[in-house]
This record gives C-alpha cells, structure tokens and sequence, in this order.
C-alpha cells in the first residue's frame, strides 16, 4: 500500500485538496506515521532545517494536526507555516519557536527556549513549562500562555494594531525590563508561585513604555519612569478574566479562575504615547 | 527667555522685482514669508529661514536670494559659529541637537584624494559608445568551487539565491514615515525601470508598492514596523537594519506627529505614536545571535532570498563583517561615517563611525585574507556622490554602492538638513498632506531614471578608458587607484600606492 493510499484511508477523503502529495518520499516516510486525526513527526536526531522542511511539506497535507516527538533544541519551528494548524511538540524547542509565525497553535509540553513568539503576527503558543529571554519581542498578534515563569525583557516591543492585539499570560513571575518599550497589547503576569513576600524580582519594568498595559500581581519594587501604577477598571477587569480563563483551561491549575482573580492586581501604563517627545531642541 | 541665537540666513528680496505674487509666501513651510496687505510688500522672518531654496527657485521674478548672515560672532577658528550657535540653542531648550541628511564636516573625504588609472599605449582603451560594456551585478553569497556534472555542461554545484542587477547603484534605506508615499514609490518605480534595487527602510512597505516587491530589499530594523510573513516574502532580499552611518549605535524615532492614517498602516502602529526603534535589535547580542535571525529570516521565506545585514562603519568592522559573513549573510552593508538620517542627533552623526573608503578597503582586505570574500556581497553607502565615487568604491572591494542622498537631490533636495522637522518644503522629507503634493511621482521617478542612466554612462566612459570591459572585473581592482596627499598608514589601510608609484 502506498503512502498516498494510507492517507486516503484515514483521512476524511473531502479534507484532502490538490497540495496532496501523491506519495510520502522514502527518505522521509520513516520519521512520519499517520494517524487517524494527526500526522506525528519523530523529531529525533533531525536537523532543525530538515525538521522544519519536513513539517512545511506535511503541513500542506490534508491533516489538522501535527504532532513532533522528541524535540531537543530545533529552532523556528512553526516560522513559515502559514495557515492555521494545530503543532503539538513534546520536548524542549530551540531558539525563535514561532518566530514570524502567522497562524497556527502550537502547545509545547515542556520548557521553551530564547525568542518564543518573535515577531509574531498571529496563532497560540501554549507552553506547559517555562519560557526563556525575549518572549513575545515585537510580537503584533496572537497569544503566547506561559504556564510558569518567563525569562528577561519579555513581550519587549509588542504592539497593536486595529484588531491585531497581542497577548502574552505569565502564570507565574517575570524578570527584569518586562514589557520594555512596550507599545500595545497586554501582559498579564499571575504570580500564582510568588512566596511568602509576593514580590517579583523584576527591576526596569516597563522601560521606554509608550503603549499597551500589564497586569501584575505581586509587589514590583522597580519600574521604568514612563510607567504609572493604577488600579484595574471594569474593563481591564473583563479583559483580564477572558485571559485567566484561558489560561486555567489550558492548564488546570491547583487555583481556579475566580481565585485567581481574587489575588490583588495592578496594572502598568505609559504615562504617555511619547515617552521621548520632549529630549530635543528644535 | 530672550534668544541669544543669531539668524542662520538673511532673505534678501528686490523689492522693485517682486510681483508681490506670494509664491514664496506659499511655498516656504516654515512661514519664512508673510504677506502685508497694508504695505503691498513682503516681509521676512529671518530666523525661520533654512535656506532650502525652494522660494528662490520657484520666485517667477527671480527677486529673492537667500545668504548667509554676515553678521555673526566673532571669526574663532576653534569656536566656531557651530559650536557656539549650538551651545546657545541648548541653553535655551536642554534638549539634544537634532540634524538631518549625512556629516558635513569637511576632513573625512577620500574619494577626492583617490585616482582611476586610463590606458596608455600598452593596453588599449575600449570605446563605450561602440563595444558592449557590462555593468551587470549579482548579488549574494558565492559557492568556494563549481562543480560540473560529468562530462556535461550542467552545473552541479546549487547556488544560493542571488539578484542580478543592470547597475551597481542600488538606493539606500528609506523609511516610509522618513519621506513620503510619492518619493517611496517614486524610487520603488525608478529601481523597476533600470533594474536596481530600493530599499524600504525600517519603516515597512505600503500595500500599493507590493507590486513593485521584486524591486525591493525590505529592511527588518529593531522596531520591527510592518514586518509580518507577507513583508518578508514581497522582496527581492531581506536586509537586518543593525546600524546607520548617521547614527551608529543609536535608535531611532519616527515622532507621532509624522504617524498618519497611511504611515500607521504600513508600520501597523496606531496613529499619532512615537515609532520608536530600539538601539540594539535585542534578540541579537551576539554574532550568534545574529544567525539566529538570519535563518529565522531564511526559514521564514523558504531559504529563496538573500539576507543582508547593515551596519554602520565602525573602527572594527572588519572583524564584525568576518562575523556577519560566517553568521551567514548573503549581502553585507556597510554605511560610512557621511551615510544620512532623517533625524539624528547632531553630535553623533559628526563625531561617531569612519570614512566608507577606509571600511571598504579593511573589510574587503580581512574578508580576503580569510577566504571568505565570496561567501557574501559588500554594499557601501554613506556619502556617495557621483559615477567616480562608485567606480572608486567598486575598485576599493565593494560589489555595489547604496545611494540615498544623491538620489533625493535628483527629487528636489538641496541637503539643508533640516529633515527632521517633518515640514520639506520640496515634498521629500515630510507625511504633511498639503507638502507631498510637491513631488510628483512621474516626474520624480524620470529625474531618478536619468540620474541612473548618466551615472551608469559615466561608469562605461571610466572603464572604457581603462581598457575593463565589465564591471566585475574593477571589482577589488585596487592596482587601478592611485593616492594623492595621503601617508603612508592611510595608504596601506586603502591598500593602494600613491600617484607615481
């Protein structure tokens, strides 16, 4: 039986389209099982660049889902899929995962490396574990949930536009220059581990912030000038329940969504959309 | 505070010529000129004036000069009207002294202390007019061998992606934000008609120039604007913005003024915010670092366009373009200390990077003495003002220049430097919707058109008369320059003996 006829035989036959490969190559058939409602990649010993080729090719077929076992360190994965598509990865993925990414929801069970969600400009990261430094850098859409903790200057330079807001949920703590130049969107970090002092060890929090806001709960000792602390309103309030909700159904954490919520937050703004109007002499 | 600044310029009007027509009084955006109903005569506001130009060429009377205000402090050879008009300003203000376009201090030229050679009896001279002389460049990284398949003429050897060019002129970054809509298009247009290059700058690429993609190298700079999967795959290359000449080492903000309807969409920022570009990309600290972006730039268009990374010409560039090269940039891009800005501060665009000759020669030299020159191609920018500054930058190692200011000169700049007020009176450096009106894109696009052709003519002459019938072969031809007024160190950097030796 061919690959083409496996395929047609598990796959609703109406979900396949003209981009059907008419056979799976023999190079590549042994790190690719079809199952009945994903395509599962072994990721084991693959070079990043043939791995991602390999989910690229695979990702044109008819299926809704990838699934990548034995990740260690592959970079970019997901940066050129274009369409929405779910990617399931078990391991830990290198640098830049979803970099440029503009589509699919990728759920990693595990930690995640430097760079997760760069630039970004649409789809889901899920990450049961930690994030490394730079999640979320210039991010403009879609949304990063973070199970633990976060490394430095996370979500630096995301932005909004119109109806792309991006989105990054921390569950637990950050470190410093969180949301460092911030421009738009939202950071929401949890502090469900902080221990007995609730304080973050976050210093430089918002520095050169000039849109967008965070929700923090937990003392932050240090903040950058161009931020000011308030106190939620309703609508911050609403946004931030759609968030922990996401975010408690993603992860089931030991805390439920309303005693999440019932945790003290603050939020983070600019004080102004033009933190540096004023340093030059006309 | 009463102002203790001087007037840069007087505006000085023949009041028996003027027509009292206002066409100054329309065209200045600076409010230069106002009309006085009562009198029937215009008058000046002296401190306004930038000396553009503009009223002076469009005046139909030709009634109108503009000079340079005699009355000044007095002549110091060390405190130069500069520096104390400078310090006056930032007593009155405390702010940081903003200026526009490249360094206009006089030391840091080579070019006019460097020579072409001609043939002379031993070799002929080739006629440009009658033999066909080839200016073609291509673009991107150079495999070390070919290899052929046996016995057949077909190559086995897969190159990676390269651009071919029908000139070694491309057009520097400039930002959509920076100029206008009409000037982006004008040099998107211009590129597609001689078969060159453009570059978006940071500031992305307008939906209505898509079209035009395969003309452009889209720039991905620390602020990120407008870079999305679409962007990066609109262009002929992708170039990773690390520096500008103007301004090594230092961001840059497009001020929310600037942030109109069109510019907030391209950039995908809300109107009226600052644009701010960080200092450093932060995903990048390292040379590695740098190859992560790279190939995430490389993964993200299918591994199909060259990737360039820019950077300012500074005292160790060579040893950063050995660590660009093996990070794996196609193209690298090097802005010399001349290299211009929209907006940057005054005191580090004339004090902060080096002369684009010596950086080429250096980088050329290191990348050569590795063995790893052709692993990518070399753009020079920063200063470059005529066919023989091309041909002697191309001799000097690089394989193609960038040209910023030359080109807006052909659109209508007369450099005054005041980019950075948002308010060009000639329609270049400016979103003001009233303003841009001023360059028409046919118009503009012709006069780019042209100042291609005469440059490229030009090149064929100079080669011509050195017996080089393509342009790859002034590549790196160093033992085609000669140095006048130069020591002896400034000729081993450039690598090049002096005149008569």
């Amino acid at each position: 039986m061919t690959y083409r006829d496996l395929m047609w035989k598990t796959l609703p036959i109406e979900r396949l389209d003209k981009e059907t490969p008419s056979l799976i190559d023999p190079e590549i058939s042994e790190y690719i099982q079809i199952k009945k409602d994903a395509i599962e990649i072994n990721a084991q010993n693959i070079y990043y660049r043939d791995l991602n080729d390999l989910i690229k090719h695979v990702a044109k077929w008819p299926a809704n889902k990838i699934i990548l076992n034995n990740i260690t360190g592959q970079r970019y994965i997901g940066t050129s899929l274009r369409r929405k598509i779910e990617i399931e990865i078990n391991g830990t993925p290198g640098n830049d995962l979803a970099a440029f990414m503009d589509g699919p929801k990728i759920t990693v069970y595990g930690d995640v490396q430097d760079g997760c969600g760069n630039t970004m400009s649409q789809g889901e990261i899920i990450v049961h574990g930690s994030a490394g430094d730079v999640t979320g850098y210039g991010m403009r859409g879609g949304n990063i949930f973070i199970r633990d903790n976060i490394g430095y200057r996370a979500g630096i330079h995301m932005k909004e536009y119109k109806n792309l807001k991006p989105n990054i949920v921390v569950g637990g703590t950050a470190v410093d220059f969180l949301g460092e130049y911030m421009a738009g969107g939202v950071l929401a970090v949890l502090g469900l581990n902080l221990g007995e002092n609730k304080t973050h060890d976050a210093k430089y929090v918002g520095t050169g912030m000039h849109g967008g806001v965070i929700y923090i709960h937990g003392k932050v000792t240090h903040t950058g000038k161009e931020v000011e602390t308030r106190n939620l309103d309703e609508q911050d309030n609403k946004l931030l329940r759609e968030l922990v909700n996401q975010y408690c159904k993603y992860f089931g954490t030991h805390k439920n969504v309303e005693e999440i919520l019932g945790q003290d937050f603050v939020k983070l703004i600019p004080v102004s959309t033009r933190p540096y109007g004023r340093l030059y002499a006309y | 505070m009463i102002t203790h600044s001087q007037p840069e310029f007087v505006v000085e009007r023949d009041q028996d010529l003027c027509l009292r027509c206002k066409v100054c009084v329309n065209q200045c955006a600076y409010d230069t000129h106002s009309y006085d109903p009562e009198e029937d005569v215009i008058v000046n506001k002296d401190e306004n004036c930038v000396n553009c130009q503009r009223c002076v060429t469009f005046c139909p009377s030709k009634a109108i000069e503009i000079k340079q205000n005699p009355s000044k402090f007095k002549e110091n050879f060390h405190w130069t009207q500069e520096a104390v008009s400078g310090i006056k300003l930032q007593s009155e203000t405390g702010g940081i002294i903003l200026t526009g376009m490249g360094c206009n201090k006089p030391e840091f030229t080579y070019w006019d202390r460097l020579l072409l050679n001609a043939s002379q009896v031993t070799n002929p001279s080739i006629d440009p007019l009658r033999e066909p002389m080839e200016l073609i460049t291509y673009l991107g990284s150079k495999p070390n061998k070919l290899k052929f398949e046996n016995s057949d003429i077909s190559l086995e050897t897969k190159f990676s992606p390269q651009i071919r060019l029908e000139t070694p002129i491309l057009f520097s970054a400039i930002s959509y934000g920076a100029v206008s809509f009409n000037v982006h298009q004008s040099l998107a247009r211009a590129a597609n008609e001689v078969g060159t290059l453009f570059n978006t700058g940071e500031g992305g690429l307008d939906r209505r120039l898509y079209k035009h993609g395969k003309n452009a190298i889209v720039q991905v700079a620390s602020g990120r604007f407008g870079v999305k999967p679409d962007y990066l795959n609109a262009g002929a290359a992708i170039e990773i913005k690390i520096g500008q000449g103007a301004k090594p080492g230092i961001g840059g903000h497009l001020p929310g003024e600037k942030v109109e309807q069109d510019i907030s969409k391209t950039r995908m920022i809300p109107v009226g915010t600052d644009a701010l570009s960080p200092a450093p990309q932060h995903d990048i600290y390292s040379i590695e670092d740098l190859r992560q972006l790279i190939f995430a730039l490389k993964e993200a268009t299918d591994y199909t366009k060259p990737v360039s990374v820019k950077i300012a010409a500074v005292h160790n560039s060579a040893a950063i373009s050995s660590g660009m090269v093996r990070a794996g940039a196609d193209i690298i891009a090097l802005d010399g200390v001349r290299g211009s800005t929209g907006a940057a501060p005054r005191i580090i665009r004339d004090n902060v990077g080096i002369p684009i000759e010596l950086a080429i020669a250096s980088v050329d030299q290191r990348l050569r003495d590795e063995g790893i020159r052709n692993k990518a191609s070399i753009i020079v920018g920063g200063g470059i003002r005529s066919s023989a500054d091309v041909t002697k930058a191309i001799a000097l190692g690089a394989d193609a220049v960038y040209i910023a200011t030359a080109a807006l000169v052909s659109i209508g700049c007369t450099i005054c430097q005041k980019c950075y007020t948002g308010k060009c009176p000639w329609g270049i450096a400016t979103t003001d919707p009233y303003l841009v009106k001023r360059i028409n894109p046919d118009i503009a696009t012709r006069r780019l058109v042209n100042l291609l052709r005469g440059w490229n003519n030009e090149i064929k002459e100079i080669m011509g008369g050195m017996g080089i019938n393509a342009i790859e072969s002034v590549r790196g031809n160093r033992l085609s320059l000669r140095g006048v007024g130069l020591s002896e160190r400034e000729l081993k950097v450039l690598g090049i003996k002096l005149a008569g030796e």
